[in-house]
């Protein structure tokens, strides 16, 4: 360390510095020009200080269209995908990583190949079937085919697997029943690698565009980032003032989340992915 | 190790609330699948194997007749499914590997023992990886503005003319470029930086001690030694910037001249515009072979990271 001059110190700083500027920058100017009033969004240079108008914002932003309902269809979507899709891939990946049954290994083969594959794929005949269940414009189209997350589950098993067995076998011969030993002592040694999964989930459906945008196509069904998408359609007078206040209101619920559970934020997006 | 944990079954035991009999050992592994293969076969697995069938259908609508590869021979020799995936090619190879040196540079930096305040410098550079696509797209579509964005006005100030970013054929790929790499550098800093606290402190010792540059030490220990997880995220940038779709859909609608057009747009369009099924399945495969075959290149030709 000592060896470390000042020049590559300065570098280091300079770098660094200039990294939190163009990060966090575009989304500083979202949140001043949320307050600001459609002519003096495009001053030049760009005001650095709020202005008064984020209320006459927000009022326009309601006018244009249901606002809070695509923003609670939004926390609504993300929040059951995200309690179901851990549950489930806790679960599923409990089972392979502590259990021996036949189809094991081409089962979890399946699910890992099914991770590669573009989401593409599978698009039309989603369409397709929820066409013919009657789901467009429900919440459910877009829940539960997310639920087939085949990253979850292979996320979750990479980290039961470092729970140590002895545990299991010790609640076994206590007499505990198999649903109790995963409730009782798997989740809550694992919550780390739950919390992780949450944010990844919430921020990942959150920001779900392109299938939201085929399936919910009513106004009042559709979720946030997608109404937003149809206030800058081109050929339209655009309200840039409203539209950046609808994305700060569309932020605010994911650092919420972020916050909340950030400790785990690194180890989650690198953990399942590369530990072998 | 965890005595509380085994107090705490064997009272929960004694208490009684645990029936043992509900589920036997060798029944639980498939009881405790059965919830997620069910959404898994019905919302992954037949889908896959559906649109396999209606590629070799002429569906559009509700009307479909088996027609072979017809739709195959007609995506292949579609000048504008080429020029698509020309486009995403161009990008790839321009945006990758610059978001893979500055990933690299951002993690080595934030690994950097005698910084400050690392954590505020972490939480900045996170910061871009929270906003979800749309957002961005949004925000970025103002800062490419001709006349009133930020980035003409900084090159104005260096006597730099106005850009067309959005209006110009090799600006618009540009400026999407720009776009994904703020999007997406943090991300894989990230990824590199856990990486980065699995590298012994010891080899920075070393060649300290030989008296080793830090700009060597940069390109002699700290990129061979994440050469794994550069691959993996070599891996995971293909296969992201293959599926662009968010950020021309909104910053150029795939113009001008459709250089922006990429292979998941042209999906889309026939898919959900005009509803020619059976075309986009095909178009859809097409796209899904080439990522497998661009995935397993990338770990041969790496030798696997030397895994």
């Amino acid at each position: 360390m000592s060896r470390t001059g000042i020049t590559p110190k300065i570098i280091t700083y300079l770098f660094l510095s200039l990294s939190l500027l163009v990060s966090v920058y575009p989304f500083y100017w979202m949140v001043i020009g949320s307050t600001l009033d459609g002519s003096t969004i495009f001053h030049l240079p760009p005001h650095l200080l709020p202005g008064g108008h984020f209320i006459q914002n927000l009022q326009g932003l309601e006018a244009a269209g249901p606002v809070w309902t695509t923003l609670w269809n939004s926390l609504f979507i993300a929040i059951v995908y995200t309690v179901a899709t851990l549950y489930l891939s806790a679960i599923a990946g409990y089972s392979f990583a502590k259990y021996e049954f036949k189809g094991k290994q081409i089962l979890f083969l399946v699910v890992l190949v099914t991770m590669m594959l573009p989401q593409q794929v599978t698009l039309i005949p989603l369409f397709k079937m929820m066409s013919v269940f009657g789901w467009q414009n429900q919440p459910q189209s877009v829940i539960l085919p997310s639920l087939a997350n085949a990253f979850g589950v292979f996320f979750m098993r990479q980290n039961m697997m470092n729970v140590p067995t002895d545990m299991i076998e010790a609640a076994r011969i206590d007499g505990c029943g198999e649903l109790s030993i995963f409730h009782r002592i798997i989740l809550p040694t694992t919550y780390p690698a739950l919390s992780a999964l949450a944010i990844l989930s919430f921020i990942q459906q959150w920001g779900n565009f392109m299938w939201p945008l085929v399936i919910l196509q009513n106004q009042s069904s559709t979720t946030l980032p997608v109404f937003l998408s149809m206030l800058v359609q081109p050929g339209q007078v655009i309200h840039y003032g409203q539209v950046l206040t609808g994305t700060v209101v569309g932020i605010i619920p994911i650092l919420v989340v972020f916050l909340v559970f950030q400790k785990y934020f690194v180890s989650g997006i690198y953990g399942g992915a590369v530990k072998g | 190790m965890s005595q509380s944990v085994l107090t705490n079954i064997s009272s929960s035991v004694k208490k009684g609330i645990t029936p043992r009999s509900l589920v036997s050992k060798n029944m639980a592994p498939y009881v405790f699948l059965t919830p997620f293969v069910i959404v898994f076969v019905v919302f992954m697995v037949y889908p896959i194997l559906d649109s396999l069938y209606l590629s070799f259908t002429s569906a559009q609508g509700s009307t479909s007749d088996w027609i072979g590869l017809a739709n195959f021979k007609n995506v292949l020799t579609d000048g504008l499914f080429w020029k698509s995936l020309g486009n995403t090619a161009i990008i790839l190879v321009v945006q990758v590997p610059i978001m893979l040196f500055l990933g690299t540079l951002l993690a080595a930096s934030l690994n950097s023992k005698f910084v400050k305040a690392r954590v505020v410098f972490r939480l900045a550079v996170f910061l871009p990886v929270l906003i979800d696509l749309v957002t961005y797209s949004i925000v970025f579509s103002i800062i490419f503005n001709t006349q009133y964005g930020i980035l003409n006005y900084l090159l104005g100030l260096i006597h730099i003319a106005p850009v067309q970013w959005l209006q110009n054929a090799v600006w618009a790929k540009i400026a999407i470029i720009v776009a994904i790499t703020w999007r997406w550098t943090g991300y894989n800093a990230i990824i590199l930086l856990a990486g980065l606290q699995a590298v012994p402190e010891t080899l920075y010792e070393a060649a300290n001690v030989d008296g080793a540059s830090r700009v060597k030490q940069f390109f002699f220990i700290t990129i061979p030694m994440l050469k794994p997880i550069l691959l993996f995220c070599g891996i995971l940038s293909t296969i992201g910037t293959l599926q662009l779709f968010t950020e021309p859909f909104l910053l150029t609608n795939g113009g001008p001249n459709n250089a922006t057009e990429t292979p998941v747009m042209y999906i889309y369009q026939f898919a959900f515009q005009s509803f020619h099924f059976g075309y986009a399945s095909a178009a859809a495969y097409v796209l899904t072979i080439l990522i497998a075959i661009l995935s397993y290149v990338q770990i041969r030709v790496t030798k696997g990271g030397e895994l």
